[in-house]
């Protein structure tokens, strides 16, 4: 029997019943790897239920770090009955079948290497507890990858200890279970594996989070003192994630007090109003989302819009239309973000591709609402949201300012006589605003969602109105030069063929762009950050004859956004997609690219 | 919603309050309100209240949604910044802002399309949350500014001006917002401003969430006589539970009651709602029997007005929430952000 022989570059796929307490482990073994110093991109691809249905997670274990997910699965653990069938047959020709033997099996297929550990029976015969006797067959399964894979067995132990810190009565039983598995395979499996772990210090200035995580430390980071949400997945573990980091970090010393308000709303229309009264009282206030959400919200956006009160919303997307995928992922909320609500409403849109990003844009939000006086809209996908990237550590400036934008203080208005809060004073569109109790006499006035005048007065002056929704469209140009810039492949264009790309797509871009390079196809790439699109954005789409826009989404949104923010003529825009919920592959985009090249479009679009 | 500035000139001899201003100064822009609209009396209250409780215009936040009632802010308080959200969602602007800053006064401004029907999940949540403000229902049991729709807290017997049956019972607002655990709840009439004006400076003196169901009748679709929310059948059917009257904190009580029929509720500014009982039953204290009392009422055919309940003891929002004294729009980056060091020690714990 072949075997497939790799060191550092393979995917192992662990098939679990959801509720049973895999994930975690699952998440050790990759963390295992990571402390190994290669970097790894673990998925959690989970079910919309509690307990009971079949769940898989999936590492990508690649020194070169290529982190995007990669079809064909490489050692298999399959620990779900139920869905035997399906998970053998993803496996590769020579891959690696792990299951439990407790009960034996045939899996008719000859061009694989089966692995057998009775993981039920061992851990029958070593625990009393029925719980421990369940949940511990997932560490003896982690310690028998650590013996096949020739890791060391040490870093387990010390995740162990780790996790069980203030509960050492449980490290012992853990690193019991973990021994289990260890020692079996030790005895009976030396040498049966030929992929192996290999230490190596590729993970150096890395760490090991989530873009959720991430986003919600860097609204600590960016000063937002006011957090209301309704849950939803994949969203909520963003607002977790700043109210597990406020309740560290933001306790008033003496007082015990908090320095923030974690609010979970009862709905996500109410969460966003709270968002939206936070911040026009002078708080910095966001909420986190996804889809549905965003549908609900789009009311509340048109008012920050027209009102002009700095808002920020993360929107985490997932598989849509309506309820849609709830535990997959997907970037199909490109349109339904940048033009939220009715009327004429265009928003602010932050594209990271990468935890670390997550947590800078999340700063640069607030700061952005603040001087744009407008919602900004961070858009991450489940698939960044919710899953570990090893991505760059978090970096911060202690000398940075927040930007608080045009707020007037009790003196500015002391030295203004007529106070306008419509006024485009600057020219740039964007007016001047004063907190609820500046000043007892002046800067009062009246926020509203109906037309109004630069003195905020309501008015039915339709030219006024025009005039109003013109110096919105100002601001909105005005925008455009300090969203981030897009982040380009090449130092100079070297192609008459672009490819645009953005969000989580970036780490399969990174890998596709090497593979087509390596078939001597040289194309350049740009990945968009922001909407409004910058100028470069511009110059980038006007430089090329043909542009492949990759999207995770069936209607090529981008590509729409693209179209009808810049007039572009469609024919030089070709898309990319994938929608069937699953994070996009490096293969996908250059067999796609290929079949274009070729002259043979391949139809289906996932 | 009109922007008609008033001409600022006063008479001299105004009485002035202890801040030196007169009740102008309390006043808004001309009201567009039908000639004779219960809001407009509702802002008049409001504005004796604000005057005789010396209150800055300046910390004061109005908010309100959309409707006929939800214009009314624009006629009181002109020094006040005001908020004209979305219908219905009031309550979450006022939630948020009222986090940013507690120091404010929050006083919305709803009415009974606004809160009993597209807004009732907000009012629900807010007054569940306790938040610290005075939420003020003017309702009149229509939909004005669409002309005459049935509102859901039209009484069931209750006929619309072309003569149409109402085919739904009402929802009590006040019934539920006792229930809800809502600390200050009042029902009053647009028409009586003695016992409104009182119950107004309690309901803004009470820290917690303070709900006053204003029944302010709609003189152009809900006046007629088969209405029961016109202003001939709420004076006929009003049923006062108590004369209130309100003493500022450090204020001798004046108030005259024959003993044993007065009833005091101190408020946590250190003022007092001292209140005359004008039903033997009476005990705003008990939240019960409050409810006991406005549903009876209701079967008597009668709208039970004045104090309903109070804890002046309960705790709000920010209480709850453990959120710092100082409000939280004026911390700066030094008191929120936690630096490079505190990251770094995130950092290693992500590796």
């Amino acid at each position: 029997m072949s075997k497939i022989n790799s060191i550092n570059d393979f995917v192992i796929k662990f098939a679990n019943v959801n509720g049973s307490g895999s994930a975690s482990a699952n998440q050790m073994f990759a963390k295992g790897v990571f402390r190994s110093g290669i970097p790894v991109s673990p998925k959690n691809i989970f079910p919309s239920n509690i307990q009971g249905l079949p769940t898989w997670f999936e590492v990508r274990v690649n020194e070169k770090g290529y982190l995007g997910r990669r079809d064909g699965i490489d050692i298999f653990v399959a620990m779900n009955p139920q869905s035997y069938q399906k998970d053998v047959s993803e496996l590769k020709e020579n891959g690696y079948l792990i299951y439990d033997s407790s009960w034996k099996r045939e899996f008719g297929r000859e061009d694989i290497n089966v692995l057998e550990i009775p993981l039920t029976k061992l851990c029958v015969q070593e625990f009393t507890n029925p719980k421990q006797r369940l949940l511990f067959k997932n560490l003896g399964y982690v310690g028998l990858l650590a013996s096949i894979l020739e890791m060391d067995k040490e870093i387990y132990v010390s995740l162990i200890e780790e996790q069980f810190r203030g509960k050492e009565k449980l490290i012992e039983p853990n690193v019991k279970a973990l021994n289990i598995g260890y020692n079996y395979a030790e005895e009976n499996f030396k040498d049966f594996c030929e992929i192996k772990v290999q230490k190596s210090d590729k993970t150096d200035g890395l760490i090991l989070t989530s873009g959720n995580d991430a986003a919600g430390l860097g609204c600590v980071y960016g000063g937002a003192t006011v957090c209301a949400w309704y849950p939803i997945t994949p969203s909520t573990s963003l607002a977790e994630s700043y109210n597990k980091y406020s309740e560290k970090l933001r306790v008033e010393i003496g007082t015990d007090k908090n320095k923030f308000a974690f609010i979970q709303a009862e709905d996500e229309l109410a969460a966003m109003g709270m968002t939206i009264g936070a911040n026009w009282n002078g708080a910095r206030a966001f909420t986190a989302t996804s889809g549905p959400g965003v549908s609900l919200m789009s009311e509340f956006i048109g008012l920050a819009y027209f009102a002009e009160v700095p808002t920020v919303l993360f929107n985490v997307q997932r598989g849509g239309p309506s309820t849609g995928m709830p535990t997959r992922t997907q970037q199909s909320d490109i349109l339904c973000s940048a033009y939220a609500s009715h009327g004429d409403t265009k928003h602010v849109l932050l594209i990271p591709s990468d935890p670390k990003e997550c947590f800078d844009f999340a700063v640069e939000a607030f700061d952005l609402a603040d001087r744009l006086q407008t919602p900004v809209i961070v858009l991450l996908d489940l698939d960044l949201g919710m899953n570990d990237w090893s991505t760059k550590e978090f970096e911060w400036d202690d000398s940075i300012e927040y930007d608080r934008g045009k707020v007037l203080s009790k003196e500015d208005l002391d030295g203004i006589e007529r106070f306008g809060r419509y006024l485009d004073v600057d020219g740039d569109g964007i007016p001047y605003r004063t907190y609820p109790g500046t000043h007892p006499e002046k800067g009062a006035y009246f926020t509203r969602g109906t037309s109004h005048d630069e003195y905020a007065g309501y008015t039915e002056d339709g030219v006024k109105n025009a005039e109003m929704l013109s110096r919105l469209l100002k601001k909105f140009q005005t925008a455009s030069s300090l969203v981030p810039a897009p982040v380009f492949n090449q130092e100079k264009n070297e192609s008459s063929m672009g490819i645009i790309y953005f969000g989580s797509t970036d780490c399969s871009m990174q890998e596709a762009l090497d593979v087509l390079e390596d078939q001597n196809l040289k194309i350049d790439a740009m990945r968009i950050r922001a909407f409004p699109f910058n100028l470069e954005v511009w110059e980038f789409i006007e430089d090329h004859d043909l542009l492949f826009i990759v999207e995770q989404n069936r209607d090529g949104q981008m590509r729409t956004l693209i179209m009808a923010e810049g007039g572009i003529i469609p024919d030089k825009l070709v898309s990319i997609l994938c929608f069937d919920g699953q994070p996009i592959t490096a293969e996908h985009i250059t067999n796609k690219i290929n079949a274009h090249l070729s002259g043979k479009p391949a139809l289906a679009a996932s | 919603m009109t922007y008609i500035v008033k001409p600022k000139n006063h008479h001299p001899l105004l009485e002035k309050n202890k801040l030196g201003l007169t009740r102008r100064d309390y006043e808004g822009a001309v009201s567009t309100l039908c000639a004779g609209c219960g809001h407009d009396s509702v802002s008049s209250a409001i504005v004796e209240a604000c005057f005789q409780l010396s209150i800055e215009s300046y910390k004061v936040a109005k908010l309100s949604g959309i409707g006929c009632s939800s214009k009314a802010p624009a006629y009181f308080l002109n020094q006040s910044h005001g908020f004209n959200s979305v219908h219905g969602r009031m309550p979450s602007i006022a939630t948020g802002a009222a986090m940013a800053n507690h120091e404010l006064l929050y006083l919305g401004i709803s009415g009974d399309g606004d809160s009993a029907s597209i807004g009732i999940g907000q009012f629900v949540h807010c007054a569940r949350r306790q938040l610290n403000m005075t939420y003020i229902v003017e309702n009149n049991g229509t939909y004005g500014l669409t002309k005459g729709q049935f509102s859901a807290t039209n009484d069931l017997e209750s006929k619309n001006k072309y003569g149409d049956d109402n085919l739904f019972p009402s929802i009590d607002l006040p019934s539920m917002a006792i229930q809800l655990g809502a600390s200050f709840v009042a029902r009053s009439f647009s028409g009586d401003k003695e016992q409104l004006v009182p119950l107004l400076k309690a309901a803004l003196s009470h820290k917690g969430f303070s709900f006053l169901d204003i029944i302010s009748p709609c003189v152009t679709f809900n006046n007629h006589n088969t209405s029961t929310k016109s202003y001939d059948y709420i004076r006929e059917h009003n049923d006062a539970l108590s004369k209130p009257d309100f003493v500022p904190s450090g204020k001798e009580i004046l108030t005259d009651y024959p003993k044993g029929s007065s009833i005091e509720v101190p408020l946590h500014d250190g003022s007092l709602l001292a209140l005359e009982k004008l039903s033997e039953d009476y005990d705003p204290a008990d939240k019960i029997k409050a409810i006991q009392n406005i549903q009876e009422s209701q079967r008597d055919g009668k709208v039970l007005t004045g104090l309903l309940y109070a804890d002046p003891k309960a705790k709000d929002l920010r209480e709850i929430l453990n959120v710092s004294d100082k409000p939280l729009n004026t911390m700066d980056r030094e008191e929120l952000c936690p630096g490079s060091d505190k990251l770094e020690g995130i950092n290693s714990g992500l590796r």
